[in-house]
């Protein structure tokens, strides 16, 4: 699981099909890394970009791969999550994707892929320096909910006036006793631009803080590119009496038995039966590896999910 | 956010002025939408411009109050902290910080004023949040303080606007540009399209707040009754042009132009 696979679909050499390498012509690229480059450059800033028609629908990633299309080259180790995990359906393909139009390696460990791919996760094992987290975004602005009008949020982003955005944490305050908003909690880069890291839960936002990894952020329908550089300030807003919290669990992973990690519900039967487990898959691997045990250790679904074992489950479930 | 607050010498003596227009003009192509306007303005005066539909009414109220720039002209205001210059002349982020700060407007449709999406507490507290407070329990107690002042049910508080009444929206729409305590409040038809017994409560809070606040307003209408109840002044207005101008009482009661006269007698009586 922690090795590095390449799968080369395409037995072509990579030097006969370079004008396409990872699927886009090199005038789009170019023009998304010029894009990148002037994110970095203003960190927190959304800039507009032309971006592409890309095999898949928007909201499925077209910003993420435009972005990771761009800035891979043959000896990048790509990794790919959705929901935290690697064996997600649209993680599998996105990933099988680069490995089949950029002949890169593909990996499942967080250490060893220098290009990681997400929708809604931040790996918990701590990015290093020299990685790059590309993000898939869905609304790029986050003052859109409340303020409708582009040339109205672009003038509040020019002048810095980001009290509007107090608004939301004010009506979940008075409506829930506390600031409930968990994914897309906005944050000040370096204390000038207001940014949406999206839909990375709340949990997540304290890694965004001085993180050594480039954190790229593309939304390929809205057409924008924003980017934190490496340790860069992000401060997740909040109010004096009312200070920034992270999501809390009071059980462990049922897996690993990590009480560090973000934790998914997983229901198991109509009974009312349910454990939580990591949402990083690769995190939850590597802690059962090293004889981390939860109270639910062995159980079915922590088992490897190729096709024999899906079966399997199918079988036992069927034979209950 | 790091400019000095910086005051300028006064040279006129107390009431300053506050607001200070000449020779407003705005042309829309060959379309005049008001011609040559001049007059003062001064703290704790209420002014109240008068007129048919199509008069310029608007467009006066548009341009003084930063929305329109015109085509010659100069509005002066007296802002906390440039002192008395041309709002036009300042930059776009000093205008808005001012407008912020300084001013209110209460539009004749609240949802054109308020946020529709956020609930009646949280457009109140808004200014407070765009003027940098982040402290929730204070801007809370604020917004009850405000909500109550207006005499809004504090049960409904964290109701959506859309729940609200036509005269209670415009409640939360007057509170909404009070709470910051700003020097000079646009009103567009405050009490248009409100019923008359809603009309009058809401009239009577206003001039309440105005003469309890010592705040200077200017208020557009075409209602009579209003401007006599409300202005102490008034600016009577005609195919854009300033026709008449002087005590409210004085215009009203003793109308000299033609056309104010008409205006006078036009009203219905029961």
């Amino acid at each position: 699981m922690n090795e590095i696979s390449e799968i080369k679909i395409d037995n072509k050499p990579p030097q006969e099909r370079y004008y396409t390498y990872a699927y886009l012509d090199e005038q789009t690229k170019r023009m998304i890394r010029r894009a990148i480059l002037k994110a970095l450059s203003i960190p927190g800033y959304q800039v507009p970009f032309g971006s592409r028609e890309m095999p898949l629908p928007y909201g499925w990633g077209t910003g993420g791969i435009q972005l990771t299309a761009a800035i891979i080259g043959p000896n990048d180790v790509y990794k790919c999550i959705d929901q935290g995990a690697d064996d997600t359906t649209n993680a599998v393909s996105i990933r099988r994707f680069f490995a089949t139009v950029a002949d890169v390696a593909t990996t499942e460990d967080t250490a060893k892929a220098t290009i990681i791919q997400s929708r809604h996760r931040i790996p918990e094992r701590p990015l290093q320096s020299g990685q790059i987290m590309v993000l898939q975004v869905p609304q790029p602005e986050p003052l859109r909910s409340l303020e409708p009008r582009e040339t109205e949020t672009r003038a509040m982003h020019a002048y810095e006036e980001y009290g509007l955005q107090y608004v939301s944490l004010y009506e979940n305050i008075s409506a829930y006793g506390r600031i409930a908003a968990t994914a897309g909690y906005p944050v000040m880069i370096d204390e000038r631009y207001l940014m949406s890291p999206s839909p990375i839960p709340k949990f997540d936002n304290p890694k965004l803080d001085m993180s050594p990894a480039i954190l790229l952020f593309g939304a390929g329908r809205e057409k924008r590119i924003y980017a934190v550089p490496p340790y860069t300030k992000v401060r997740s807003l909040d109010f004096e009496d009312y200070p920034f919290e992270t999501q809390t669990w009071d059980e462990v992973c049922a897996l690993c038995g990590s009480d560090t990690s973000y934790l998914d519900e997983v229901v198991l039967d109509d009974q009312g039966n349910h454990m939580f487990v990591c949402s990083d898959s690769h995190f939850c691997a590597e802690r059962r590896e090293n004889g981390h045990l939860g109270p639910l250790a062995g159980h079915s679904l922590a088992q490897k999910s190729d096709d024999s074992n899906a079966n399997r489950v199918l079988q036992e479930g069927i034979a209950k | 956010m790091n400019a000095v607050l910086k005051v300028e010498p006064k040279t006129i003596t107390e009431p300053q002025v506050l607001l200070q227009v000449r020779n407003l003009t705005k042309l829309y192509g060959q379309v005049t939408g008001c011609l040559d306007v001049s007059f003062d303005m001064r703290a704790g005066e209420v002014l109240g411009i008068v007129g048919e539909s199509g008069s310029g009414k608007t467009t006066l109220l548009n341009c003084i109050s930063g929305k329109l720039a015109p085509t010659s002209g100069t509005i002066a205001f007296n802002a906390r902290r440039h002192g008395l210059k041309d709002i036009y002349a300042l930059s776009e982020p000093d205008r808005r910080r001012m407008q912020r700060e300084d001013w209110g407007f209460v539009h004749q449709n609240p949802r054109d004023g308020l946020r529709m999406r956020v609930s009646g507490g949280a457009n109140v507290a808004e200014p407070l949040m765009n003027l940098g407070q982040r402290h929730y329990g204070n801007m809370r107690q604020s917004t009850i303080a405000w909500l109550s002042r207006v005499e809004l049910d504090l049960k409904r508080i964290d109701d959506k606007p859309r729940n609200f009444s036509g005269g209670m929206q415009q409640r939360i729409q007057i509170a909404r540009n009070l709470i910051h305590n700003p020097r000079l409040v646009f009103m567009d038809e405050p009490t248009g399209g409100l019923d008359v017994s809603v009309q009058a409560r809401l009239l009577d809070l206003l001039r309440e707040l105005v003469r309890d606040l010592g705040l200077a307003a200017i208020i557009v209408t075409h209602d009579m009754a209003v401007a006599r109840l409300m202005a102490d002044r008034l600016l009577v207005m005609k195919g854009g042009n300033v026709v008449e101008t002087g005590l409210t009482d004085q215009v009203l009661d003793d109308p000299q132009h033609p056309y104010t006269q008409l205006l006078v007698s036009s009203v219905l009586q029961i």
